[in-house]
Parts: C-alpha cells; structure tokens; sequence
C-alpha cells in the first residue's frame, strides 16, 4: 500500500460563468520514503492537485469526483475538523513565497511553536527544545538569534529553512513543496534543495514537490508526473522523462527549459497534438474531448503516456 | 585582566547579534521622538490621574454650592471663578474630567468590541452576512452621528450608561469598516495559507493571525475614536441630553455659562479650553501613533 493514491482526482470550481475543471481526472501513487514530482505550467493544476490533498479550498471549489488515500485512509472523505488533525501533523505543506509565508507580527520562535502547541501539546520548554534541534536540523546558523528575530528580518533563504523547519515540525510523513525555490535566486535554490534531500533521509518523509522547474525536479524526483490542462499526460521515472519523453507537451516542456548540454532549441510553433511526426501514438483525442479519458499506453517500466494508438494504415 | 576582556567579547558578540528589537519596543522609540504626540501622551496621563485622584485634588466639592459667592471672577480663593450657583469651577472641570474621560473610553470600547466582532464576522466569511452587515452600517452610517445619538439618549434616558451606548452605537460602523478591511487584506496575504497547512482552526486564526496584524489601524483609530467620543458627550451635554445638571460635565457646564458669556466669560472659557486641550491630545498621539507603526508614514 502506498502512503498516498490519487484515484481519479476532479477538482471543481463553481463559477458564475460555469465550472471551472481545475484537476480533471489524476490519479497516481506515492511509494513511502519516495519524491514524487508534478511538473506543469501554470494553470494546469499542479497547484490544485496538492491542495486537493490537504483540502486547502476557496469557497467555490470541490472535490467533484475520485478519492485520496492517505496511509491507508480516505482522507478525501474526511470531515473540516478530522482535517485539522491530519493538516501540519501528518501532511504538511511549504509555500512558494517563504517571505510572506510567515507572520510578520510574530518571531520566528513563536511561530514554530504554533504547529508543536497546535497538534503535540507539548510543554513550553520541550517546545523550545524542539524548536531549537530543528532550526539546527535546517542549518540555521545562530538557531539562538534567529529566533528572536521577526520575518523581515529574514532574507528569502532563511525564510524557507525556517518554513521547512515549520513543516517539519510534527514529523510528518508527508510534505508538499508547492513550488519552495522558486522565488529564490540559484545559489540559494540549490542550497535548500540539497537541505530538502538531506531531511528526507533524515526524518524520512516522502515528498511531493511540485514545479515548472525541469532542472529542480531532476535534483529532487524519484519519478514524475507532467500535467497539462488539469491532467497528467505523461507519468515516468525520472531518467525516462529526459531521456525517452513521448508526449508533444512534454517535448516542449524540454525544449523550453535551458540546457547548455543539448543543441535543440525553443521553438515557436504551437503546440501541437495532431503532429504526425510521431506515427504510433496519436494525441489529438487530449485536445478533442478534454473530458474523456486518455488511454494510458506503457511506454516501458512505469513510464506511461496519454494517447490513443494510431490505426495502422491497411496494406 | 583576562575575565575583563573576555566579558568585552561577549558584550562585543551580544551586541554583533544585534539582538531585536520587538515591535512594540520600535514603536515607542519612534513615538518619543514626536514632540507632539508625547504632548498628547503627557496631557492624557494628566487628565487620567487628575480624574483618578479628583477628590483629593479639587479643593472644593462636586456639589458644593455658595451662593453669596455666586458669580466671581478668577481670585485667589477660587482660581477660575465660581458659576450663578457659587459652585467652583476648577473644582468642576476636575471632576468633569472623570465624565468625559469614562465616556470616552468606555463608547469607544463598546464600538470597538461590537464593531470589531461585526467587522471580522463580514471580512472573514464574506458571502450574505457581509453584506448583511456592512449594509446595516451604511444605514448607521447616513444618519449623523450627533443625531443618532440624541435619538438613543431621547429615547433611552439620560444616565450615564445610556451616554455611553448612544455614542459607542454611532461610531460602530466607523470600527465595523476598517477591521472589515483589515481582515480581507490579510486573509488573502499567504502566511493565513500557511498557518491553515498546519492545522489552525477559523477561530485561531482570526484571534492568533489576522488580528494582531491588524491592531495598527485600530489603535490608531481608538486614540481618535476617544476624542470624538468625548467630543459628542459634550454636544450632548452641551443640548441638555447629557447627565443631569448637578453632577459636573464639561457640556453641561458650557451650557450653563451660555447666558453669562457677555458679563462672564470665563465660564465657558476655561471649560472649552479643557475640550479643545482633551481632543487635541486624543488627535495628536493619534497621529504619532499611526506615523510611528507604519514605518512608511516616518519622516525621514
């Protein structure tokens, strides 16, 4: 049993000019101990998936149809207040902007407290201690000072270790990363996704992280999972995607992201799903019927990908 | 020697650590550099005290009435004249003081509390009951406050309780409206996201999150709120609706020296100098404080 499954996930948003379909039809697994990526632009639901998890929802949206399973239970089905207990205990989440992540009216010390008071109602002085061993563990130099200190008075970086160590705090056994290194410069991103590699050993936490970021997900993925339009169209481990991608999405997810090391080039065309340049697989069905399901064809081992086999002309 | 200069070391470190500052800490240091708030600041805690200890302080009684004594200019015995009853009028405004400072903060903190209940039920939950709500304070909003507050009081009596709700009811909206926005303004910002990531429930997260970022504009508006507050207790006073006659308030006092105001100025005199010193105070750490919380607002 995997620590998390995605069956069939439609997140909705009801709108006064029709509903929105966000998350249209995932499904996928997350082994224990495992780092699993979502790569997309933006809008393709990437974001929507992870909050779907946590049910972090706007007022006008909904789980319309599929489940979650989360260490055996059915947390999809799970009540406002059963969600509390299962929200930074057992899953929890790092945000994008680590500067406005935090409260500005309350020290670092106080707000990692929060989430220890919030679910392990520990004491002040075990708090503390606590406290103090997970600055430590995020390598936060001068743990002491940094605690006395307010949120702008951090910078990005120092920021996001301190979210982490938030994160962190209860042990949980999962952590979603939506987009943590984004608003970081490179040396910095570099930085905590090495710290984010070394605490999932360390405190053993399987991570979904999400990005747009091919370069970050190839330091961090054990496999990933490449959405486009609220759906996944292609799902593989991580070497297959950059070496054998098959959906056109992907391809020009690839061809976007900047590498030195190969002499392709962003394109200007447009996407294309009706391409014939590949003669098996045929992707026109993704764009004609947005809600239909897509075949899955197995590429090779877990590597999977959204189409329909061509019709192999009579001869 | 070496115990000495160690201790540098540390106190070298200790002071490298630049350890913080806290907010509020930041806040008086700004608010002790504007000579007029700490005006304001220094006149309010004088009213305070005089109000506290007026018995002690008012070298005659409340009440107390000698009417061979009746209408005397300021002299050595009763330093700012006595009134057509002979009652003193430095004795009066002493205990005055204690009227208008109550009614003050007490209206204040009935609009501040219902208000700000009203203000973080619409800004939180939006939907009908925002609506519902700020539609009720537009309604309050459009009959002048003086107005509405004489109608309360009309209808509800004279006593000092009922001064105190008729002006608190009028400035309800004024309170409403900002913790509305301020709330709205928050609540969208991502450290709310976070914080519901881990676990916190509407109601922590309202007092423990959006609250105390928003205690700014509320302090800000209490300190103005007060003067406005006594502002209208004296009008009140001033048309007759205030308390009654013998109990001493400066509205009421002021109303009582209109007849004389030819023949006897200092009747009204020193009893509006005393609003205009209160109000002015109220309003000048008012704006001290909003200059020294939003750092943006800081003359540089």
């Amino acid at each position: 049993m995997s620590l998390l499954q995605v069956n069939n996930l439609h997140t909705y948003f009801d709108t006064r000019r029709g509903t929105v379909k966000a998350v249209n039809g995932v499904t996928f697994s997350l082994e224990e101990g495992k780092t699993l990526g979502i790569v997309g632009e933006s809008g393709s639901g990437k974001s929507q998936t992870a909050m779907s998890i946590l049910k972090l929802f706007q007022k006008n949206q909904r789980i319309a149809q599929g489940s979650i399973y989360f260490d055996g239970q059915e947390i999809s089905s799970f009540s406002k207040k059963e969600m509390l207990n299962i929200r930074g205990n057992e899953i929890s989440m790092i945000f994008q902007e680590p500067m406005t992540s935090l409260n500005p009216v309350f020290t670092v010390k106080y707000q990692l407290m929060e989430a220890l008071q919030l679910h392990q109602k520990l004491d002040n002085k075990a708090a503390l201690a606590r406290t103090y061993e997970l600055l430590e563990a995020v390598k936060i130099p001068n743990p002491k000072r940094v605690l006395k200190q307010y949120p702008h008075q951090l910078s990005g970086g120092m920021s996001q270790r301190v979210m982490i160590a938030m994160a962190l705090d209860c042990n949980p056994k999962l952590l979603i990363a939506d987009e943590p290194t984004t608003a970081l410069d490179v040396i910095i991103q570099a930085e905590i996704l090495k710290l984010m590699n070394e605490l999932k050993e360390e405190f053993n936490t399987s991570i979904l992280f999400i990005t747009h970021d091919l370069g970050v997900i190839s330091q961090m993925a054990d496999d990933v999972i490449v959405m486009y339009g609220g759906k996944i169209v292609e799902s593989a481990p991580i070497k297959d995607i950059f070496k054998n991608a098959q959906h056109p999405y992907t391809k020009r997810l690839m061809a976007a992201f900047l590498r030195t090391d190969i002499k392709q080039r962003a394109t200007n065309e447009t996407l294309d799903f009706y391409s014939s340049e590949n003669e098996q697989f045929d992707f026109s069905n993704f764009r004609e019927n947005a809600d239909a399901d897509p075949d899955w064809i197995q590429i090779s081992d877990n590597h999977y990908v959204a189409a329909t086999l061509k019709q192999q002309p009579v001869h | 020697m070496l115990l000495t200069s160690k201790k540098k070391i540390n106190q070298a470190e200790e002071e490298m650590m630049n350890v913080p500052r806290g907010s509020w800490a930041e806040i008086w240091y700004e608010l002790k550099r504007n000579r007029r708030a700490m005006f304001g600041l220094f006149f309010i805690l004088f009213l305070t005290l005089t109000a506290i200890f007026a018995d002690q302080i008012a070298p005659y009684g409340m009440r107390e009435q000698n009417l061979s004594n009746a209408l005397q200019f300021p002299n050595a015995t009763h330093w700012l004249g006595t009134d057509d009853l002979g009652r003193d009028i430095l004795s009066r405004m002493i205990y005055g003081t204690r009227v208008s400072l109550t009614v003050g903060v007490s209206a204040v903190a009935v609009s501040l509390i219902t208000g700000g209940i009203l203000g973080v039920v619409a800004g939180y939950y939006k939907g009908w009951i925002d609506t519902l709500i700020m539609r009720f304070c537009d309604i309050l909003l459009s009959i002048p406050s003086i107005l509405l507050a004489i109608a309360i009081v009309a209808s509800l009596g004279s006593s000092l309780r009922n001064l105190i709700i008729a002006i608190g009811i009028s400035n309800i909206p004024v309170f409403a409206r900002i913790i509305r926005s301020g709330v709205i303004s928050v609540k969208e910002q991502e450290f709310i996201e976070a914080s519901q990531a881990l676990g916190a429930n509407d109601i922590r997260i309202i007092f423990k999150h959006i609250l105390p970022n928003i205690l700014s504009p509320i302090i800000v508006q209490s300190s103005m709120g007060i003067a406005t507050a006594i502002l209208s207790a004296v009008g009140l006073g001033f048309i007759g609706l205030g308390l009654e006659a013998s109990i001493a308030e400066w509205g009421t006092m002021l109303n009582a020296g209109r007849g004389y105001i030819r023949t006897h100025y200092y009747l009204t005199l020193y009893p509006g100098l005393l609003i205009m010193l209160t109000v002015l105070s109220f309003n000048l750490l008012g704006d001290g404080l909003r200059d020294a919380i939003d750092p943006k607002m800081r003359e540089r």
